[in-house]
C-alpha cells in the first residue's frame, strides 16, 4: 500500500505533486509499530502535545506582553487581570513548561531503562538531548520574561556562568547583557529568543522523528523486530492508546492549572525586579535543581560551571559508554538497580539543589554528584563487559504466541 | 501491510459497527472538546478589561464658540463635534431625502441642532476627513472632505459625493447638562 487506499481524485492530485497524504499514510497510520509497548512510549507524543500547548499559548501571551523592563511586570499582571481568560493562558503556559519537563524527564529516563539509546539509535538519542538543551535555554529566557525578582537574579545568576571562562569570561557576559548588568536589552533579546526556540524545538522534534521512523521504535523487550508478526500498525492502535495517555495526562496537568497553579513558581516573582537587593535564598525552576546542585557541589567556580555543563554532555557520550550489548533492564538484572539508584541519585541532586548550601546538603550533593558521573563514566562501560544478562526471547511475538498456544 | 494476527479497521460485521461507534464518538469528543478549549484562546483577542473600561468619554462643550470644530479621542478614534451656525443648520434640514445616498434627516443626526457629533472615520476606507479646521477643504458641500479618495460630506456628516457608502456615523452620546456629553 503506497497511498491511501480510500483515495478521491482531488487527493491523488495533489499527492502526486506533493506526496504529502502519502508521507501521513506512511509515517502516522501504517507506521509498523511493535506491538508490545507499554505506556512508557507515551511520553513522546505527550512531549509533542505539551510543544503544540506551549507554542499555542505563548504566541497568545505575546499579543498582551510587554518586553521592556518598566511594562514587562505590569504587562504581566495585566494579563492576569484585564486580558480576556488570561489568567488561563498564563497558568497554562506556567505549569505546561513544568509539565513539558516532566514529559521529557520520563521520556529520557524511559530511554535509559530500555537501551533506547543505542544502535542503531544513536543520532536520534542525540537530537533527543539537543531538544532538552533547546529546552532548558527556552524555559530559562521564558522564566526571565515577567520580570519579577526571580526573573531578574536568576537571569543574572545564570548569566554569570559564562564569567567563569578564562580570559574573555567578562567580555562574553557583557555582550550576553548588552550592557554592564541585566537590562532591558537583556530582556529585549531573552524574549526574541524565547520566541524563536520553540520553533527551533519544533524544527528539531520533527528530525527526532524522522530519525525514530528510520530507525523504528525500541521496545520494552529491546530486541529487534524481526517481521510483520512482530508490528501493529501506528493507526488505531497506538493513536487511539496515545490520545487515552493524552486524556489521563490533561488531567494532572488542569489540576495544577486550575487548583495549585503556583505551586512551581516562587512567590518571590511576584515583586517586581529590583537590581539594588538580592532575594536571601535563590532557586531556579525544580528541572534545574539538579544541575544547580552539581554546579554548587564543586567549591570552585569554573570547575563548578564545567561539571555543571559535563552533566548534559556526557548524556551524548551513553551509546558508547554503556557497553552492554543488551538493551532492556528486564534482561540486565544488576544494570536495572543500578537504573533506580542512578534515578534516586537525580532526586537527590534535585532536593539538595532546592535547599541552602549548608550543612549535611554540601556533603550529600558532593556525594551525589560523584556518583552522577560515577555512574556513566565507570560503572556503566564495566557492567556491559561484567554483568550476566538473562537470556532473550527470540523475538518480540514468540513469547505472545507461546501463551496463547499453551492457552489453547 | 499484512497483520494475520490482528483484526485491520474497517473489516465488516458486528467488530466493524461496534469499531466505527466509537470512532465517531471518539472524534465527537475530541473535536468539541478542542473546539472549547480554543475558546479562551480566541477570546483573549477581544477587548480587554481594561480596554473596555476607557470606552466613553466626558467632553465639555463650553469653550466651543459657534461655527467652531473640536476633536476628541473616544476608543481611539477622533470625533468631531461641531457647534453649527445657523446656515450649516438650515443647510443640513432644506436637502431632500432623495438626493441623498444614505438617506437620513438631520434630526435623526443631531439631538440638539447646533451641536453635531460625529465619528470623523470615512465610511469608505477608514480615513480622516479633513473640515475641521477653518482653513481646511470642506467640500462640495460645506462639510467635510476625505482626502484620501475624494469623499463629500455635507454639514450633517452624510455622504453627498465620492466612494464612499454611508454617512460618517453617529456615536451612542447623551447630553450630562446642557453643555456636556458622554460618548459611549
Amino acid at each position: 500500500m503506497s497511498a491511501p487506499a480510500n483515495q478521491n481524485k482531488i487527493i491523488k492530485w495533489v499527492d502526486d505533486r506533493l506526496p504529502i497524504f502519502t508521507l501521513m499514510q506512511h509515517s502516522a497510520i501504517e507506521y509498523p509499530t511493535p506491538r508490545n509497548l507499554n505506556y512508557w512510549w507515551n511520553f513522546g507524543s505527550l512531549a509533542g502535545f505539551m510543544l503544540v500547548v506551549m507554542i499555542l499559548s505563548g504566541i497568545f501571551l505575546a499579543m498582551s506582553y510587554t518586553a521592556h523592563v518598566d511594562y514587562a511586570f505590569d504587562s504581566v499582571e495585566r494579563i492576569m487581570r484585564d486580558v480576556n481568560y488570561g489568567w488561563l493562558l498564563r497558568y497554562l503556559h506556567m505549569n505546561g513548561a513544568s509539565m513539558f519537563f516532566l514529559t521529557v524527564l520520563i521520556h529520557i529516563f524511559r530511554g535509559m531503562y530500555y537501551g533506547s539509546f543505542k544502535a542503531p539509535r544513536e543520532v536520534l538519542w542525540w537530537l533527543g538531548i539537543l531538544l532538552y538543551l533547546a529546552m532548558m535555554a527556552t524555559a530559562f529566557m521564558g522564566y526571565v520574561l515577567p520580570w519579577g525578582q526571580m526573573s531578574f537574579w536568576g537571569a543574572t545568576v545564570i548569566t554569570n556562568l559564562f564569567s567563569a571562562i578564562p580570559v574573555v569570561g567578562s567580555s562574553i557576559v557583557t555582550w550576553l547583557w548588552g550592557g554592564f548588568s541585566v537590562g532591558n536589552p537583556t530582556l529585549n533579546r531573552f524574549f526574541a529568543f524565547h520566541y524563536l526556540l520553540p520553533f527551533v524545538i519544533f524544527a528539531i522534534m520533527f528530525l527526532h522523528v524522522w530519525a525514530l521512523h528510520t530507525v523504528k521504535s525500541n521496545n520494552p523487550l529491546g530486541i529487534d523486530v524481526k517481521g510483520p508478526q512482530d508490528t501493529i500498525p501506528f493507526h488505531p492502535y497506538y493513536t487511539i492508546k496515545d490520545l487515552y495517555g493524552i486524556g489521563l495526562f490533561l488531567m494532572v496537568y488542569l489540576f495544577f492549572v486550575f487548583y495549585y497553579p503556583n505551586l512551581f513558581g516562587e512567590p518571590d516573582n511576584y515583586i517586581p525586579a529590583n537590581p539594588m537587593v538580592t532575594p536571601p535564598h535563590i532557586v531556579p525552576e525544580w528541572y534545574f535543581l539538579p544541575f544547580y546542585a552539581i554546579l554548587r557541589a564543586v567549591p570552585n567556580k569554573l570547575l563548578g560551571v564545567v561539571m555543571m555543563f559535563s552533566a548534559i554532555i556526557v548524556l551524548f557520550f551513553l551509546p558508547w559508554l554503556d557497553t552492554s550489548r543488551v538493551r532492556s533492564a528486564r534482561f540486565r538484572p544488576i544494570y536495572k538497580q543500578f537504573f533506580w539508584i542512578f534515578l534516586a541519585d537525580c532526586i537527590v541532586l534535585g532536593v539538595v539543589g532546592a535547599n541552602p548550601p549548608e550543612g549535611i546538603y554540601v556533603l550529600m550533593g558532593q556525594i551525589a554528584t560523584f556518583w552522577y558521573f560515577f555512574h556513566f563514566l565507570v560503572l556503566l562501560p564495566v557492567l556491559g563487559k561484567v554483568e550476566k544478562t538473562r537470556p532473550l526471547p527470540d523475538s518480540i511475538s514468540t513469547p505472545v504466541i507461546k501463551k496463547s498456544m499453551e492457552k489453547a | 501491510m499484512a497483520h494475520p494476527t490482528t483484526p485491520s479497521p474497517g473489516v465488516p460485521g458486528e467488530d466493524a459497527t461496534r469499531r466505527n461507534f466509537l470512532l465517531y464518538a471518539t472524534s465527537a469528543v475530541a473535536v468539541s472538546g478542542t473546539a472549547l478549549a480554543l475558546w479562551p484562546f480566541i477570546h483573549s483577542m477581544n477587548p480587554a478589561a481594561d480596554v473596555l473600561a476607557l470606552s466613553s468619554s466626558e467632553v465639555d462643550l463650553k469653550p466651543i464658540a459657534v461655527g467652531q470644530s473640536i476633536t476628541v479621542t473616544w476608543r481611539g478614534k477622533p470625533v468631531f463635534i461641531r457647534h453649527r451656525t445657523p446656515e450649516e443648520i438650515k443647510a443640513a434640514e432644506s436637502v431632500q431625502l432623495f438626493d441623498l445616498r444614505d438617506p437620513q434627516p438631520d434630526s435623526q443626526r443631531a439631538k440638539k441642532p447646533e451641536w453635531l457629533v460625529l465619528v470623523g472615520v470615512c465610511t469608505h476606507l477608514g480615513c480622516i476627513p479633513l473640515g475641521q479646521k477653518s482653513s481646511d477643504p470642506r467640500g462640495d458641500f460645506g462639510g467635510w472632505f476625505c482626502p484620501c479618495h475624494g469623499s463629500h460630506y455635507d454639514t450633517s456628516g452624510r455622504i453627498r459625493k465620492g466612494p464612499a457608502p454611508a454617512n460618517l456615523a453617529v456615536p451612542d452620546y447623551t447630553f450630562l447638562t446642557d453643555t456636556t456629553i458622554r460618548i459611549g
